[in-house]
């Protein structure tokens, strides 16, 4: 009975997830296909001039002009016509090697960090100004003084991704490393076990899973920075690709763009969220 | 094109820009200078020639008039003899025509994807590189601040810039001071004033108070343009309107998004801003000042004397580029050149329409103006001068302004400057040439007093 149940839940849930799908694709297609005002125009003039005057064609495109040209970027992914346009799957590429080199970095900075201010209470009253002051700094405004500064775009970009993802991080893990349990503390004071195996054996699988949320909310930022810091440097990813899109005002191809920017955000949130599964404990 | 134009040909304007006064209107004028253009140049060591001869006989005869009672008064193959006795022409134009060593064959030269920047942009696809050894890797570019950082980290080897953009690096405004040079100017015209559809009524100035307009960059022709134009009308463009700095590509959507009222800014966008019924032409840049500098080409001092070979090459690619793009039957192949997405990205049909000049403005009419957009590459120092005039007078640069020495040392005026140096010769004063913005003169001999000329002014 309890199986059924479940199973009903999440077989009603998709069938409403479905449901809202279908709503919201018609009411857009509906909205994009009713056609504008046509002023009257010779027509010399108007064969220079776009869809919209001659046609009234609303400047916003519908769900199937919108599938059309995603599934044209689906099935073409790897094409390189130069430096400055390729393929979607590359320019995906690109942005997660960065977005994993930043993060990485995040990753080798904030818990060994976190660990030092979750043990250390003067360690952890010392720093709570610095961390609290840096944390809310948005990616855009450290991207000037790191280009700077670094003078490189790259570097730049990898920078501003590590300085965003690492506050998250920082926190959770500094607090998870300051509510183990105390029984298990004085557990491993009584077997006398030494500092470092304690840190490792006892501390870091008890604090595991709130430092895993802490990297999954981290993982997040670090994609929403790198579409930011790719729009305002340029060159190679997916925010490029959304502003030379943007360029040419291809409002088609820029909702394109933020669909897979969503899926593939999605898909690494889902990858840390297995990790996390794999930690947990029932207390 | 007066640079590449045949030098000792008395009835030939050597300064672009003037009357000279043999023909009965300034269209017919027009017209016969573009059937001479095409029938004088033959072959690229003639067209060398005539650069180098060009630039000699405009240092000698700064007026054009004298030039010309000079060679009426002794023919064309006496005046060649006769300054071949004191500079030889010839070996001048072989040094600099000379293929010389290339001392760095993969270049990065960034760009920002409007019309501005077309022979930089087409010189790729069209192969002009490739025809002076070079393998050039142009890359796009997100917005001018980033084209400045990047030249100025040497991420890009050369650059497309605004014009005044090398010169306010070099005076160290708005950027860390580093010697910075222009000598190639990409393009002439080529901007517009365009206004929300919404305005078609309002086409009067006067009108405009309360006004949010965009220009590109602080330091542009747009912004200095703008501002000559409200103050013109008697609006002061610090108190009276708003002027920010928008990227371009973002003005057509600020426009439909109702968050300027206006803007002074490169093509494409003004036909774009048409194309996609979202505001009209109010006013092309041409009719401000016809012939003014929009766009240069630029690489820093280090570059030029480093690798004086690369630029050599780099600097001749584009001006044959530029010459290619001067004459009008090729403006077509050109706008379906760089409009894919590699390039500028826009639909070839706004591309043409700016290129070849026939094109809808926005209100109904179809126009005609062939000289909407012109390519000529040589860096007149008076061009300097007025920018910076504008810029002490707007307040961007601040105290005593020695603006030839500036002018010289950014806007180098062509490369056999330096050659002539080279054979061991002093060189004359300062092509420079005078011009009217308005409707006013401008003498490049007396910035401080054209400058004192304004009433709506900030310079101290």
């Amino acid at each position: 009975m309890a199986i059924n149940n479940a199973m009903s839940i999440s077989f009603r849930a998709s069938i409403v997830s479905i449901l809202i799908l279908v709503i919201f694709l018609v009411a857009w297609h509906i909205a994009t296909s009713g056609t504008g005002a046509v002023q009257q125009m010779d027509p010399e003039y108007a064969k220079l001039m776009g869809l919209n005057a001659t046609q009234g064609k609303s400047a916003m495109p519908g769900p199937l002009q919108v599938g059309a040209t995603l599934w044209q970027h689906l099935t073409n992914p790897f094409y390189d016509n130069g430096p400055n346009d390729k393929g979607l799957g590359i320019q995906l590429a690109y942005s997660i090697a960065r977005v994993g080199m930043g993060y990485l970095l995040a990753v080798l900075v904030a818990i060994p960090l976190g660990f030092l201010i979750g043990m250390s209470q003067l360690m952890s009253r010392a720093l709570d100004p610095f961390i609290q002051v840096l944390k809310p700094i948005s990616p855009l405004a450290w991207m000037p003084l790191a280009l700077y500064t670094i003078k490189d775009s790259s570097l730049s970009a990898i920078f501003v991704i590590f300085i965003c993802s690492v506050w998250p991080m920082l926190i959770n893990t500094a607090f998870g490393v300051a509510s183990v349990r105390k029984e298990w503390l004085n557990v491993a004071r009584t077997l006398e076990v030494g500092a470092f195996k304690r840190a490792f054996t006892v501390i870091l699988p008890a604090a595991a899973p709130t430092i895993l949320t802490g990297m999954r909310i981290s993982i997040g930022i670090a994609w929403l920075v790198i579409v930011a810091a790719e729009m305002l440097v340029g060159g190679t990813g997916i925010g490029y690709f959304v502003w030379n899109e943007w360029n040419n005002l291809s409002i088609t191809n820029v909702i394109n763009a933020i669909l897979v920017i969503g899926i593939v955000g999605m898909i690494l949130d889902q990858i840390l969220a297995r990790a996390a599964k794999l930690v947990t404990y029932p207390e | 094109m007066p640079m590449f134009d045949n030098p000792f040909d008395p009835k030939r304007r050597l300064t672009s820009g003037c009357p000279c006064g043999q023909h009965r209107s300034a269209e017919e004028h027009d017209n016969a200078l573009r059937l001479q253009a095409q029938e004088v140049l033959p072959s690229e060591d003639k067209r060398y020639e005539n650069v180098v001869a060009g630039t000699v006989l405009r240092a000698m005869f700064p007026k054009d008039s004298a030039r010309r009672a000079f060679l009426k008064s002794v023919g064309a193959s006496t005046a060649l003899a006769a300054i071949s006795q004191f500079f030889p022409l010839s070996t001048a134009t072989e040094v600099f025509a000379q293929a010389k060593p290339i001392e760095k064959k993969d270049l990065k030269v960034g760009f920002i994807p409007i019309t501005c920047a077309t022979p930089i942009i087409m010189a790729h696809p069209l192969g002009f590189y490739t025809k002076h050894g070079l393998n050039v890797e142009v890359i796009k570019t997100a917005g001018w601040a980033v084209i400045r950082d990047k030249t100025l980290n040497k991420e890009y080897d050369a650059a497309h810039m605004l014009s005044p953009m090398p010169l306010a690096i070099t005076l160290g405004a708005g950027a860390t001071a580093q010697a910075y040079t222009a000598p190639a100017i990409e393009n002439i015209n080529g901007q517009a004033i365009t206004l929300s559809l919404k305005h078609k009524d309002k086409r009067d100035p006067k009108s405009w108070k309360g006004f949010k307009f965009a220009v590109p960059f602080d330091y542009s022709m747009h912004n200095y343009l703008l501002r000559y134009y409200l103050a013109e009308h008697g609006l002061d463009p610090d108190t009276d309107v708003q002027i920010r700095a928008v990227p371009p590509p973002e003005m057509v959507a600020n426009l439909r998004a109702d968050n300027i009222d206006g803007f002074l800014g490169p093509d494409p966008m003004n036909q774009r801003a048409v194309f996609d019924n979202v505001g009209f032409i109010h006013l092309l840049s041409k009719e401000i000042w016809d012939g003014h500098p929009c766009c240069a080409f630029a690489a820093s001092q280090e570059f030029v004397k480093t690798a004086p070979g690369t630029y050599a090459s780099l600097l001749k690619s584009i001006i044959d580029a530029t010459a290619f793009a001067s004459k009008p039957g090729n403006r077509k192949q050109i706008a379906e050149a760089i409009a894919p997405a590699n390039y500028i990205n826009q639909p070839v049909t706004v591309l043409e329409q700016i290129l070849t000049g026939t094109y809808a403005d926005g209100l109904g009419t179809v126009k005609k103006d062939a000289k909407r957009v012109d390519f000529d590459p040589f860096p007149y120092e008076s061009f300097a001068i007025w920018i910076l005039t504008q810029m002490k007078r707007w307040g961007q640069i601040k105290g005593d302004v020695k603006y030839a020495d500036v002018a010289k040392q950014v806007f180098l005026a062509t490369d056999t400057t330096r050659l002539m140096k080279e054979v061991g010769l002093t060189p004359p004063a300062s092509p420079t040439k005078s011009f009217s913005v308005m409707g006013k003169v401008f003498d490049p001999s007396k910035p401080d007093a054209y400058l004192k000329s304004f009433k709506i002014s900030k310079a101290s």
